[in-house]
């Protein structure tokens, strides 16, 4: 009896031990999370998520008061790694899923507006809009985030979000429409 | 409901050449026999500027410009690219976009021309003689007359003819399989043009640096290949004729070349790894007038057909006739047609606007009756593993569809999305009728928006960085000229100090003097 | 005029369809029903008639209450062959409710409970034999007689009587020949002398024997099943593959230890494997579908079927073989793919030169 309690009192006190120099010894530093949370960032510090630039947002995420879903332009697949990156359960949860939806949208100058300015030029994080002074400024869709800063500065108002338009190259057929079977039930 | 159509499906004389595939009704009947036809000059003719896979042209004429039939109107932008030729004479009315003929409906840069109906030539490309042309110049003559795929791909057939310089070439096919149902456009040309289509493959031979020909035709077009047969040798090239058995898609670029050769190509690889490359019996056409005559790639043989359709017709159109003149040539349509097609009843395309033009890849205009789509109701799959055994790419179709339904375009990836050619066996064979190959293209087309977002992600951060590290960079310089003045000023005033104190010490010398 | 329909191609489409493919089974399954309904007289058309009417019945509940379109999902036929084989696969004096509990258990739970139409992991029919066998021995095992060559039928009153009402008639003790030597031999009597009392294989062949409703003529059963592969609903694979491992297996057994397993002719002529074979196994939705997949399919359903008739408690184990099999499918179709052109079975591409 009183070596069985002796023999396991050795062993705990043992393994405890072990694991308490282990814990030293082979400590970790844990990367901090918001440099990794701003790695994945578009760091276009466009402002949309309300944070002022990808660096503030990356904190108020690794800190919790954000949710993944905050960056537009990082949109659903971003949304998805940040869940993963910060242990959120973004599952098949509705926010995650209203994203996908959401269009992706561009810049457009109404040329007749357009005064030529250069403000938004020199606001654009990605300088997507190219003009001059006095000259009529244009967005070059392709670069072009969806971010709001050209439209905050506008003083004409002449800069509006519409979705990205359609070409024959990047267009393709609609999902099937899922009625057809008659099966409403199960697709969600 | 009678069960009789069952026997149909089980016909021992038809040879399997691949696995998969299946052997749709091909109602050739309805035009087989009818000579081609030439089209009168419709009275406004659409030249989209895109008609062809790649980069596109770029217009050289404004509104209001007279062209001349031949014409050079859009010029090739880049490697991939093609001309686009005035294919008849007449004044440029607008240079803009117009409806594509594609079933997105939207536009494409487009040059709308009025005949004048003189149908007045222009210069010609200079005529070569192939015989002893190099096969750059026979190359660079097919560029210049704007010859693309006509076999629908529309692949610009100058850079298929320059693979020469990248591999080792043994085999020119000419692919006349015209495997899709209706289609008898390469038919027909094959019957009343066979030397022509022999003398523009044996130029094409010439280019590529092939050693021989292969001429294969389904085994449904016997007097085509009886026509083909009688030119055994073209420009010193032997030209073997093979018949394929009837088998969709035996058209199928990698298909024709297994049953062809045995040899499977590689995924995401070309045939010409393989030493073949396979060229359409139309582009071999083009070509024969492209080098012979010079004439560009502005006509091209059209099969108008389907029970919609009043007089079922093999036409020859000039690029840019509007579809709804196509139809109205052919007695216009006896009933609304549940499908407009540009293309065969398996891979074409669904149009709803009768007034897009045709283009150079239009090999068909079918207007299908209820009666020959046989739409029906979808009903859930039952997992009867038909799409699977019809599967030429060896997938899994009912597999990849509810992976897509599921919204796991990845997972669906992972089990050959990417290896689909839409052939649409799947669909066709469907005993539910489910929308199979929509499904896929849909799945493809949504990972490549993604992955192309992706990309821009990625390109817009590094022009942010770009940004930043230039706006840093002006900073920098503005604190450095800043500080340079500063230098500058304290130097000065150095100086300044510096001549004063000389000019006091002078002075004090002076005053010790 | 109304504009052309906008779709992804194909723009045709093959005659083939899910009501035509129901149709052909069911087609391929009347003669051995014919046959069976002949053979045992009124009380067995009365049984098949109900079930029947039940499968339907259950089939436009389930859709009802699921809210599907009633007339387009019942119409279609898989409910009234699932019925149909129910049907087959039951006593053939049975009770009318045997046969609306059996309708009732494939449809719904077999069925419907699992999603409808294609959904199903596990073949309705077979879900429903299994559990009349388990819940209902007495009258799942109670055999009569046939008809023809026996004591003559019953009168259509009669057999109001025996379907209703609860009538009685004489019962013979074992269903096929199989049950009836496993019996035997249990009774420790030798394998010689109880081959020698029975009747010849060919009424066994032809089907005048006791047994289910309809799976008493191999014949007849073979006969259908080579029409719906001639009719290409069905491949070959299946078939040869559950065939073809029962008459390895039992043929093993016999030539080893002739003295306590019956020679291969007994197993292959029962018509319980026939209708399993062609009808059973080949379901579509519970089946794996590619060729080699298949293959490993009908070779589990085949050995099971075997060691369920050798060691098990049932003379007949098609039932259960089929259920096994059916949840091994999901995983046979997982590894089991085909190869994709170009590709090596591992998905890479092909290396050039290799012309596989």
């Amino acid at each position: 009896m009183l070596s069985a309690i002796a023999s396991m009192t050795a062993m705990g006190a043992g393994l405890g031990l072990a694991l308490g120099v282990a814990a030293r010894k082979f400590h970790v530093e844990t990367p901090p999370i918001v440099d990794e949370v701003e790695a994945l960032l578009p760091g276009t510090n466009c402002g949309q998520c309300g944070y002022p630039g990808c660096r503030a947002g990356a904190e108020a995420l690794a800190d919790g008061s954000a949710p993944v879903t905050l960056c537009p332009p990082g949109g659903r697949d971003l949304a998805l790694e940040l869940a993963d990156i910060l242990g959120v359960d973004a599952g098949a949860g509705g926010d995650l899923d209203g994203i996908e939806e959401a269009e992706q949208l561009v810049a457009f100058i109404f040329e007749d507006h357009c005064t030529g300015c250069t403000k938004c030029f020199k606001r654009c994080p990605t300088d997507a809009i190219v003009g001059a002074n006095r000259q009529i400024h244009t967005v070059i869709t392709d670069a072009c985030i969806g971010c709001d800063a050209c439209i905050e500065v506008c003083p004409t108002e002449a800069i509006i979000h519409r979705p990205k338009p359609r070409t024959l190259r990047n267009w393709y057929w609609d999902r099937p429409t899922a009625e057809a079977d008659g099966d409403t039930r199960l697709s969600a | 409901m009678s069960i009789l159509p069952f026997a149909g499906r089980f016909d021992p004389a038809r040879l399997f050449a691949f696995k998969g595939g299946v052997h749709p009704e091909t109602r050739k009947f309805l035009t087989a026999e009818c000579e081609i036809e030439e089209m009168p000059l419709p009275a406004l003719i659409r030249v989209p500027l895109q008609q062809h896979i790649g980069v596109e042209a770029e217009p050289l004429v404004e509104r209001g410009d007279e062209v001349l039939k031949g014409q050079l109107i859009g010029k090739a932008r880049g490697p991939v690219s093609a001309n686009i030729h005035a294919p008849t004479s007449g004044r440029v009315i607008a240079v803009g976009h117009f409806t594509a003929p594609h079933p997105s409906g939207l536009p494409v840069p487009t040059v709308t021309i009025r005949p004048d109906g003189r149908d007045e030539w222009g210069p010609r490309l200079p005529r070569l003689r192939p015989e002893n042309a190099t096969p750059q110049d026979i190359a660079a003559q097919v560029a210049e007359a704007g010859i693309v795929g006509m076999g629908g791909a529309t692949f610009p057939s100058a850079v298929k003819l320059n693979l020469r310089t990248k591999y080792d070439l043994h085999t020119l096919v000419i692919n006349a399989a015209e495997c899709e149902p209706y289609l008898t456009c390469d038919d027909r040309l094959m019957r009343e043009r066979a030397e022509e289509i022999a003398d523009g493959a044996g130029i094409m031979a010439k280019a590529l640096g092939v050693k021989e020909i292969i001429v294969a035709i389904e085994a449904n077009k016997p007097q085509a290949i009886e026509a083909m047969s009688r030119h055994k040798r073209v420009l010193d090239f032997a030209m073997k004729i093979k018949t394929v058995p009837t088998q969709y898609p035996m058209g199928s670029e990698k298909h024709l070349v297994k049953t062809l050769t045995g040899q499977e190509t590689p995924a995401r690889a070309l045939t010409a790894e393989l030493g073949v490359v396979v060229h359409n019996a139309a582009t071999a056409h083009a070509v024969h007038l492209a080098v012979r005559y010079g004439e560009p790639s502005i006509s091209r043989v059209v099969t108008v057909s389907g029970r919609g359709v009043a007089r079922p017709a093999n036409v020859r159109a000039l690029i840019g006739t509007p579809v709804a003149d196509l139809l109205a040539h052919c007695g216009g349509l006896v009933e609304d047609p549940e499908r407009l097609l540009l293309g065969g009843p398996m891979m074409g395309l669904p149009i709803q606007n009768m007034r897009v033009p045709i283009v150079k890849g239009t090999n068909g205009v079918l207007a299908l009756t209820p009666a020959e789509s046989r739409d029906q109701d979808t009903m859930p799959c039952i997992r009867c593993g038909l799409c699977v055994q019809v599967c030429p790419m060896g997938l899994t179709p009912f597999e990849l569809n509810t992976r897509i339904e599921a919204g796991d375009l990845e997972g669906a990836a992972r089990v050959g999305l990417l290896d689909c050619i839409n052939c649409g066996c799947c669909s066709f064979t469907c005993p539910s009728n489910r929308p199979l190959v929509q499904t896929i293209q849909y799945a493809r087309g949504k990972l490549a928006e993604q992955e192309s977002r992706k990309h821009q992600q990625e390109q817009a951060k590094r022009l942010a960085e770009a940004r930043t590290a230039r706006l840093e960079a002006i900073a920098e310089a503005k604190r450095a000229a800043m500080a340079k003045r500063k230098a500058e000023m304290a130097a000065k005033k150095k100086r300044e100090a510096e001549a004063q104190a000389n000019a006091g010490t002078t002075q004090s010398g002076e005053t010790v003097k | 005029m109304t504009a052309p329909i906008l779709a992804s191609g194909p723009h045709t489409h093959s005659r083939f369809n899910v009501p035509r493919t129901m149709l052909a089974v069911m087609l391929c399954l009347s003669p051995a029903t014919a046959f069976g309904l002949f053979h045992f007289g009124w009380p067995a058309v009365l049984l098949f008639s109900v079930t029947l009417a039940a499968a339907l019945l259950f089939e436009v509940l389930c859709l009802a209450i699921a809210g599907r379109p009633i007339l387009r999902f019942a119409t279609d036929g898989s409910a009234l062959l699932t019925g149909w084989i129910v049907a087959l696969s039951l006593p053939p004096w049975a009770p009318w409710w045997v046969g609306f509990t059996g309708a009732g258990i494939a449809i719904v739970i077999g069925k419907h409970m699992f999603g409808g139409l294609g959904q199903n992991l596990f073949n309705p029919a077979m879900v429903a034999r299994a559990m009349l066998l388990v819940a209902l021995p007495v009258q799942m095992t109670t055999w009569v007689p046939p008809v023809i060559g026996g004591p003559g039928g019953p009168g259509f009153q009669e057999a109001l009587a025996i379907t209703f009402g609860g009538g009685t008639f004489d019962a013979v003790s074992s269903a096929s020949p199989l049950g009836h030597i496993q019996s035997q031999l249990d009774a420790g009597l030798t394998m010689d002398s109880i081959l020698a009392g029975m009747g010849r294989v060919h009424d066994q062949l032809f089907g005048f024997v006791p047994g289910s409703l309809g799976e008493t003529s191999a014949l007849l059963l073979l006969i259908g099943g080579i029409g719906l592969i001639l009719l290409r609903v069905i491949t070959v694979v299946i078939p040869l593959a559950v065939l073809g491992s029962v008459a390895l297996l039992s043929g093993a057994a016999w030539l080893i230890a002739p003295d306590s397993f019956p020679p291969p002719q007994y197993h292959l002529l029962s018509g319980s494997l026939m209708f399993c074979a062609f009808f059973i196994a080949t379901d579509y939705v519970t089946s794996p579908v590619t060729g080699f997949g298949k293959m490993i399919y009908g070779i589990g359903i085949g050995a099971l079927i075997f060691v369920i008739r050798s060691w098990g408690a049932f003379p007949e184990g098609a039932a259960f073989a089929v259920l096994l099999m059916n949840a091994c499918t999901p995983l046979i179709d997982e590894y089991v793919r085909p190869r994709i052109f170009g590709r090596t079975r591992a998905g890479k591409p092909l290396e050039l030169g290799d012309t596989q």
